[in-house]
């Protein structure tokens, strides 16, 4: 997209210090600090009402704070109007203009800064989401799919400091949303403009995001990089929102030094699980394991417990196990469809996984976090 | 068995479908009839007897004069220009006190929309007359509002357009003005706020998000998606107000006599059917032609 795109990013890191929205009767989004280097893929996840839309329309300038300020790098832009800020939205709506052509909304903004050369740049910019034969047809015409991508467009253009995507694949099928994670990807590291996704699908967030802040309740639950969020979950909303987690209640036996592994006691069996996943200075932990790092025998590891296997569901390339453990709960063992032999329904299995698969967490809190949130994902 | 079943119902349903087919023109019929026989022959009937001589205590013959329309122009071209002039003047007042208060109700009134809705129309419930005559107390030498245009300088300004005179504002072309603002403002208000109620304040988000000013996402966004209700807004006060003969006898003088009038009295009092017929289908002409014209710049979005 010429020189130009190099010339404007890299303006400053976006920072959010103490950002909060109080509205009459609740709070949607708690003082906030958070900063998103520039040039990055940001995405802000967590479930409806968490206040990550919020937060989204005070970076915009659509809601005012009722605290804190917003900055990007140097320019603090608090107190300045949605128009007035070098930052542009992709609705989840898309909010296309009906009366215009699909080049004239895309041109909207750079008419709006006189810019002289809007044409050619609309158009480059329709080229860049693949559109440039639609250019005069009305955005009514066009599929969902390809409307997505002229308000896509139609913020680019403006090569702003930050690009906000407020849910924007929300409106499409699995296929075509699949299809715009990569492309979304793609135009992102070819503009190299910050991005900051909006989403309550944790597989996008994971996907196409450098880093996640995963949001509930109006306040920031864990902050890294995918692969950290899902292996090591600082919360029991952050282990069961991002895929699912199996929980177990246990009490830390204190430290075998030397090997950097700690043994904890669950239902009267001893588990090890590395040092660096413990919290600090806490007693009563829940034990944390994916379905996919234990294993049906004793080949995952040191860690292993019986039970009797009530579920069994075949997926293709994996097949997923309820197994019941003595005290009545049920673990979701899920293994790769790699050859090795399967268990059968009522069969008496032993499950196994390595100390450095598990991860603990402070036992105060609900369990059940974040778990009920994940059925209901539109 | 089965083939002759599907047959059947197959055929039911073709039978069905025709049948089916008649009701839209069933329903049609009867307006139909009804601009047939209120529309369509009176129109027959009037362009008949515009083109007719006598008088009424010999009668009318049709004698095809078309020279009616000659007289009926160079003798009342200034009543018509004036009726247009101040229909206009009307129209476009109208829109600029409507629209704020259309775009108030339809977005940013909440829980109170339909009552300021209901206060638009309330004035329906009184009679034409009785409003127009009350705009003669309001606007009378006596009260206050006219003391207060005097105080305010306003009569000055006004006389000083030809609008008003002798320090009075009832009986001038400015009272008749607002009479005629007046009464057909809720025909103004009422597609406006159709329209506004349905722009999808997102939109106006997004062009603030684009960086349009407050001003600019108006020019650019509400007013173009607001003009199919400007259009039908200014038509249906335009139209009736261009015809109208109560404000001018009314709140007017006898230098502010519109067409509507003439044509009332050439049929109620002169009794000279022909011109008051010829009369009223080059009002109907003339404002078909201006329509049909404004119309089409709306359609193409050049308006205003």
């Amino acid at each position: 997209m010429g020189d130009t795109t190099v010339d404007r990013t890299g303006k400053g890191d976006l920072s959010l210090v103490a950002l909060t929205k109080s509205f009459a009767t609740f709070t949607a989004v708690h003082p906030l600090d958070l900063t998103i280097e520039a040039g990055s893929f940001f995405a802000l996840l967590g479930p409806s009402g968490c206040g990550k839309t919020t937060t989204l329309r005070m970076i915009a300038g659509l809601e005012d704070p009722t605290g804190g300020r917003i900055t990007i790098g140097d320019e603090d832009i608090t107190d300045t109007k949605a128009y007035q800020r070098n930052v542009n939205t992709v609705f989840q709506s898309y909010a296309l203009f009906p009366h215009m052509t699909v080049v004239d909304n895309v041109m909207f903004g750079l008419k709006r800064r006189g810019d002289k050369d809007a044409k050619r740049k609309a158009r480059e910019a329709l080229e860049l989401v693949q559109l440039e034969q639609v250019a005069t047809k009305r955005p009514t015409q066009l599929s969902g799919g390809m409307q997505q991508r002229v308000a896509l467009a139609r913020a680019l253009v403006n090569r702003p400091d930050v690009l906000l995507l407020d849910e924007p694949l929300g409106a499409l099928d699995l296929k075509l949303r699949r299809q715009m994670q990569i492309e979304l990807k793609r135009i992102q590291q070819e503009v190299g403009l910050t991005f900051i996704h909006v989403t309550h699908d944790q597989e996008e967030a994971m996907t196409m995001a450098d880093r996640i802040a995963v949001m509930n309740a109006g306040r920031m639950e864990q902050l890294g990089d995918p692969a950290t969020l899902y292996e090591r979950p600082s919360s029991t909303f952050v282990a069961n929102f991002l895929g699912q987690s199996n929980l177990l209640r246990a009490s830390v036996l204190g430290s075998e030094s030397g090997n950097g592994v700690v043994r904890v006691r669950s239902h009267d069996t001893e588990l090890e699980v590395v040092r660096d996943h413990l919290p600090q200075g806490v007693g009563d932990v829940w034990l944390g394991v994916r379905p996919e790092k234990l294993r049906l025998g004793e080949s995952g590891g040191p860690n292993r417990l019986s039970g009797l296997v009530r579920d069994v569901s075949f997926t293709g390339v994996a097949t997923q196990y309820s197994v019941e453990m003595p005290w009545g709960q049920e673990l979701t063992v899920v293994q790769q469809n790699d050859g090795t032999a399967r268990a059968r329904l009522g069969e008496n299995v032993t499950v196994s996984w390595a100390a450095e698969h598990g991860f603990a967490l402070d036992a105060s809190q609900d369990a059940e976090a974040g778990a009920e949130l994940v059925d209901d994902r539109g | 068995m089965a083939d002759a079943a599907v047959l059947s119902t197959g055929s039911s349903v073709a039978e069905g479908r025709r049948r089916r087919n008649w009701v839209p023109y069933a329903l049609l019929l009867p307006g139909l009839l009804w601009l047939f026989v209120f529309f369509v022959v009176p129109m027959i009937t009037l362009a008949s007897q515009s083109l007719q001589e006598g008088n009424v205590d010999d009668g009318f013959v049709f004698t095809g004069n078309v020279a009616v329309y000659g007289q009926a122009l160079t003798t009342y071209w200034p009543q018509m220009l004036r009726s247009l002039l101040y229909a206009g003047t009307a129209t476009v007042l109208a829109l600029v006190l409507g629209y704020p208060l259309a775009y108030f109700i339809a977005q940013k009134a909440g829980r109170w929309k339909n009552v300021v809705l209901v206060l638009v129309i309330a004035p329906f419930f009184t009679s034409f007359l009785i409003r127009t005559l009350a705009w003669k107390t309001i606007l009378s030498d006596n009260w206050v509002v006219t003391d207060w245009a005097n105080k305010l300088g306003v009569t000055s300004v006004l006389q000083a357009l030809g609008l008003t005179a002798n320090d009075s504002l009832l009986f001038s072309p400015f009272a008749v003005v607002m009479g005629l603002t007046y009464n057909f403002l809720p025909f103004m208000i009422l597609p406006l706020y159709a329209t506004l109620e349905r722009l999808d304040p997102r939109l106006l988000e997004a062009a603030s998000d684009l960086y349009a000013s407050p001003w600019q996402t108006f020019r650019k966004v509400t007013w173009p998606l607001s003009l199919p209700g400007v259009v039908a807004g200014t038509l249906l006060t335009f139209i009736p107000a261009s015809g109208d003969f109560i404000n001018a006898r009314l709140l007017g003088n006898t230098q502010t006599t519109m067409i509507g009038a003439v044509i009332d009295s050439q049929f109620l009092r002169v009794l000279d059917y022909p011109l008051a017929a010829a009369l009223s289908f080059v009002l109907l002409v003339i404002i078909l032609v201006l329509v049909a014209s404004y119309v089409r710049k709306a359609g193409t979005e050049e308006l205003l």
